[in-house]
């Protein structure tokens, strides 16, 4: 995904950018829905996040993970002001690190692809209490105490395991950027 | 600038997924354009959104990706993006300058006595909560509270000491309910500090009793 990416960048490459939109366009829309927006803003919203990959793609570089996950990261940031109208404080602006470098190296693709299979591993060996609480959370947008309260847990218990979880896959993750 | 308090991986983790209440965001927003630990345990949890996400079922999507005319003609609509923040110079986090500028010295600090400044800031339209810098003088002790909820703290400038440490420019204080904590400010530098919490009324009853300390006892 990351080489399609790096096509629409360099070249405006409209075929790559249409893979990527029958890719991620489907599953953004299905996460909106999942967050509770109607079936047809969660369309908009799936539209102007690959909208906003297509403006954007020339500041995807490694450093900011896969390319799911920076698409990931763009999908949540507008369903945030989308929900907020307005957000009072800034995300740090895009290539604040620094600019997209060239080429990805087929190593670089490699490792993306194990990253994403082992992140996915990880996740189907939690226990299901942890893995639900992640996917409230990740999935349904849930804040702590909205999760308490619909599992009738207290608030401590939601975040003991969070950190549980978090710890299973941080090991995981470990040498992942 | 060397930071040894962190959010906590909860927090982290909800704000990584986007569902961390907007006051607390804006915090831990504030610590990780200070901190490259931080930025990185939060980029390996947006992997985890995104394996969550490649897990949905596909939603039928109506429409087909826009061609290269269609997203040209979108791209000539939109307005132009102004550049990026300069980040260079100023010591107010980037992700805080749009709303109160870059440098800690200009902003507009309201009096509320007895060694204590503060400046409430703006939340979007319906959120519960409270942001607000404080600044505090030096030696100033804080009253003795504890927590109803979440409490993030980070610090800006100079230091202070509790009960639990001492924290410096760049430490984030991730409270829960269970703490009750003294806050003492640096007795040369003071300090300022992001502040924020969930629940509307602490801050009042906090302040109440640092501004009328030796009254209603």
């Amino acid at each position: 995904m990351a080489d399609l990416l790096r096509r629409v960048a360099t070249a405006a490459d409209a075929e790559a950018f249409s893979s990527l939109f029958e890719t991620y366009a489907p599953r953004v829309k299905s996460y909106m829905m999942r967050q509770g927006t109607d079936a047809a803003t969660a369309e908009e919203l799936a539209q102007e996040t690959m909208l906003a990959v297509w403006r954007k793609a020339s500041l995807y570089s490694a450093d900011k993970g896969s390319a799911a996950t920076w698409i990931f990261t763009i999908a949540r940031n507008l369903r945030i002001d989308r929900l907020r109208r307005q957000r009072v404080w800034q995300e740090l602006p895009d290539g604040h690190q620094e600019e997209a470098d060239d080429a990805p190296l087929p190593e670089q693709i490699v490792a993306e692809r194990e990253a994403s299979i082992r992140v996915q591993a990880a996740l189907a060996g939690l226990p299901a209490d942890q893995l639900e609480v992640v996917t409230l959370g990740y999935i349904e947008g849930f804040s702590h105490s909205e999760i308490a309260e619909r599992l009738g847990l207290p608030l401590g218990t939601v975040k003991s395991r969070m950190r549980l979880a978090y710890a299973k896959l941080r090991t995981e993750m470990e040498d992942l950027a | 600038m060397t930071i040894s308090h962190h959010a906590d991986p909860a927090t982290l983790m909800s704000f990584a997924a986007g569902s961390l209440e907007e006051p607390l965001a804006a915090v831990v927003a504030a610590h990780a354009a200070l901190c490259p630990v931080c930025r990185g345990e939060i980029r390996r949890l947006e992997r985890i959104g995104a394996a969550l996400v490649g897990n949905l079922s596909a939603a039928p999507v109506a429409s087909r990706a826009p061609t290269l005319p269609e997203l040209a003609a979108l791209e000539a609509d939109q307005e132009p993006e102004s550049g990026p923040e300069p980040v260079a110079g100023g010591d107010v986090p980037v992700p805080l300058r749009k709303l109160v500028g870059r440098d800690l010295d200009s902003i507009p600090w309201r009096r509320l006595g007895l060694g204590i400044w503060h400046l409430p800031l703006p939340l979007s339209p319906g959120v519960v909560g409270d942001l607000r810098l404080i600044k505090v003088a030096p030696g100033q002790v804080m009253p003795a509270h504890g927590h109803g909820g979440p409490e993030l703290t980070l610090l800006l400038a100079g230091s202070y000491r509790d009960q639990l440490g001492h924290y410096a420019t760049g430490d984030l204080a991730d409270l829960d309910d269970a703490v009750e904590h003294q806050p003492v400010a640096d007795p040369v530098a003071g300090c300022i500090c992001l502040i924020a919490s969930i629940e509307k009324a602490r801050f009042k009853s906090v302040l109440a009793r640092l501004i009328q300390p030796f009254i209603g006892f």
